[in-house]
């Protein structure tokens, strides 16, 4: 049985969603570690034996920025354990971790896959490419196996697993590695998340300014949905990054995602694409965004969206 | 200050890009630009380097083609640029752009090394990670801000729901986000002043580096298409039909 080691960072309430997705993945190829990055206590390792891991490796690090230590760490206990494959999520701190544990290791990395699958001698990966039009399917066969899956490429699902045994694990000086965090902020979260919501209207240039991505909130408080945006309103400074949609941002699957004055970029398609329903409204019959939309509106979102908004509030 | 940046050109986001039959590799033409999240780090290294009468180096792997793109860097006020591009190179992944960067880097020298978070056209997004551990300094990564003191660096680090305040001593490497800070275009007088820069030309065989692409990609194909829906004019009514649609999907 192949010996499967998954990184899961802490959430909000326990094992994160991002990491219990690729639990459920990870027990179908074999027996499961869970590297756990987070305070930790008995009801989050329960959760995690829960979900498939059958061991659970609890890493704390303080105020020492994770990546260094923990790469470390792990580039050490992998040579004792020779895991077969180790997965990580498309994440800020995923990210860091297998980045410097494969350079540690001297192996690559296969990043951005929606699926894995363990063949004799090799793994291979499917990867969403061209804003999802088409699917590349990649292979590595120098283990141990780095993959990075992106957000929402498993359903998360406890299949009722015992409490899995817990080690913790022993993190060295790396000197001049080494990163302190010496604060946290953390941002007002009111309403609804792009990672939960059902549904979810989003601005595009189309919007034509900063002022009206209002246009975008005002429609989706009486949705009671989640607001988003693609790369190049974030990247022009209209909306944090937090907000950013597609394939440097978050993938979201709403059931119902509303895109307002959005053209369809590739990078855009590929973070939205699989949303249960999609509306686009857009001033340009040929904008790409049409191709994939159940309902396209051609029209100027400074008309459509007012009238919209102000439709759902009278009812 | 020393200050490093990474660079990468490719292939116009905005023309269509063709796959290599037999390699799956993406083609990349003698004209390529500058990716555009790389401003960021260019303009941050700009800054950093003018606050400490420092100095910022770019430094490239791939293709050259015609290095535009790498030129365009260079008029922004960058002082030079080594670009490594050997046949050797074609295919390469992460770990081997990694290990080239690195070995380039050492060989100049550097206080501060400064990267964007992924690249638009590979976007692998662990290259600054793999470089920081083959060069053993810190990856201070997704700064949404950054300042250098008296040897160290402190940057705003981007969070799922924040930032958190991340600080390290010198030699560092920082990932910057777009959006650290705003880019300046070139003036008519960066881009001729660029025409003269030096810009170095290594091999592997410069490098001492051995390539070999750990990852294939074994195939190509489409993906499952999502038809499109109904497509309507606005005439002043369309958003009953938004309306229809969201009651139909009980969302409303």
């Amino acid at each position: 049985m192949a010996n499967v080691w998954v990184f899961v960072e802490e959430g909000d309430d326990g094992p994160s969603t991002l990491g219990q997705e690729l639990l459920a993945k990870a027990r179908v190829l074999g027996d499961v570690t869970a590297l756990y990055l987070g305070s930790g206590d008995d009801s989050a390792f329960a959760t995690l034996g829960e979900h498939g891991a059958s061991t659970v490796v609890h890493i704390e690090c303080g105020d020492r920025l994770a990546s260094g230590p923990v790469a470390a760490a792990l580039a050490d206990k992998a040579g004792a354990d020779s895991p077969d494959l180790i997965l990580f999520g498309q994440a800020y701190n995923d990210r860091d971790v297998a980045g410097r544990l494969a350079a540690r290791l001297g192996v690559g990395v296969l990043s951005n896959a929606s699926d894995v699958t363990l063949s004799e001698g090799g793994v291979e990966t499917s990867h969403e490419v061209f804003g999802g039009s088409q699917i590349a399917t990649a292979e590595m066969t120098t283990g141990p196996f780095i993959v990075l899956i992106r957000p929402k490429s498993f359903v998360a699902e406890a299949t009722g697993g015992g409490a899995p045994s817990v080690s913790t694990l022993e993190l060295p000086d790396v000197g001049a590695s080494e990163a302190r965090v010496t604060g946290s902020h953390a941002e007002d979260r009111e309403g609804p998340q792009l990672g939960d919501a059902a549904v979810i209207v989003s601005g595009g240039r189309g919007l034509g300014s900063a002022e009206a991505y209002e246009l975008v909130e005002n429609l989706a408080k009486p949705l009671d949905a989640a607001t988003g945006a693609t790369r190049a309103i974030v990247d022009a400074g209209w909306v944090p990054y937090a907000k950013q949609v597609g394939q440097t941002g978050k993938t979201v699957k709403p059931d119902v995602y509303i895109a307002c004055g959005i053209s369809g970029a590739m990078q855009h398609l590929v973070g939205m694409k699989d949303s249960g329903t999609i509306v686009a409204i857009n001033k340009d019959p040929d904008a790409p965004i049409f191709s994939i939309a159940d309902l396209g509106v051609v029209g100027d979102v400074h008309q459509v969206l007012p009238k919209l908004a102000e439709a759902l509030a009278d009812r | 200050m020393k200050v490093v940046v990474c660079v990468k050109q490719i292939p116009d986001p905005a023309t269509p890009y063709k796959i290599e039959e037999g390699t799956n590799w993406l083609v990349r033409p003698e004209d390529q630009i500058l990716d555009d999240t790389d401003r960021y780090g260019v303009e941050m290294g700009l800054q950093l380097a003018q606050a400490s009468e420092g100095t910022v180096t770019l430094v490239s792997m791939g293709p050259a083609g015609n290095a535009q793109g790498v030129r365009q860097a260079l008029a922004m006020g960058a002082d030079k640029a080594v670009l490594v591009d050997d046949e050797g190179l074609r295919g390469s992944d992460a770990l081997t752009t990694a290990r080239v960067l690195a070995a380039a880097i050492s060989k100049e020298g550097y206080d501060l090394v400064i990267a964007g978070t992924e690249s638009t056209d590979g976007y692998a997004g662990v290259v600054p990670q793999m470089l920081a551990e083959l060069l053993d300094v810190p990856a201070l990564t997704y700064a949404t801000s950054v300042e250098t003191g008296d040897g160290s660096v402190t940057i705003n680090r981007q969070t799922v729901d924040g930032y958190d305040t991340v600080e390290a001593s010198l030699p560092a490497l920082v990932s910057v986000t777009a959006g650290v800070v705003e880019p300046r275009y070139p003036t008519f007088k960066g881009i001729m002043d660029a025409k003269k820069k030096p810009v170095d030309n290594l091999s592997l065989d410069d490098l001492g580096v051995e390539a070999g692409p750990a990852q294939t990609v074994v195939a190509i194909t489409d993906a499952p298409e999502r038809a499109a829906g109904q497509k309507i004019e606005d005439e002043g009514e369309a958003h009953l039909a938004i309306v229809a649609l969201l009651e139909d999907r009980k969302v409303i």
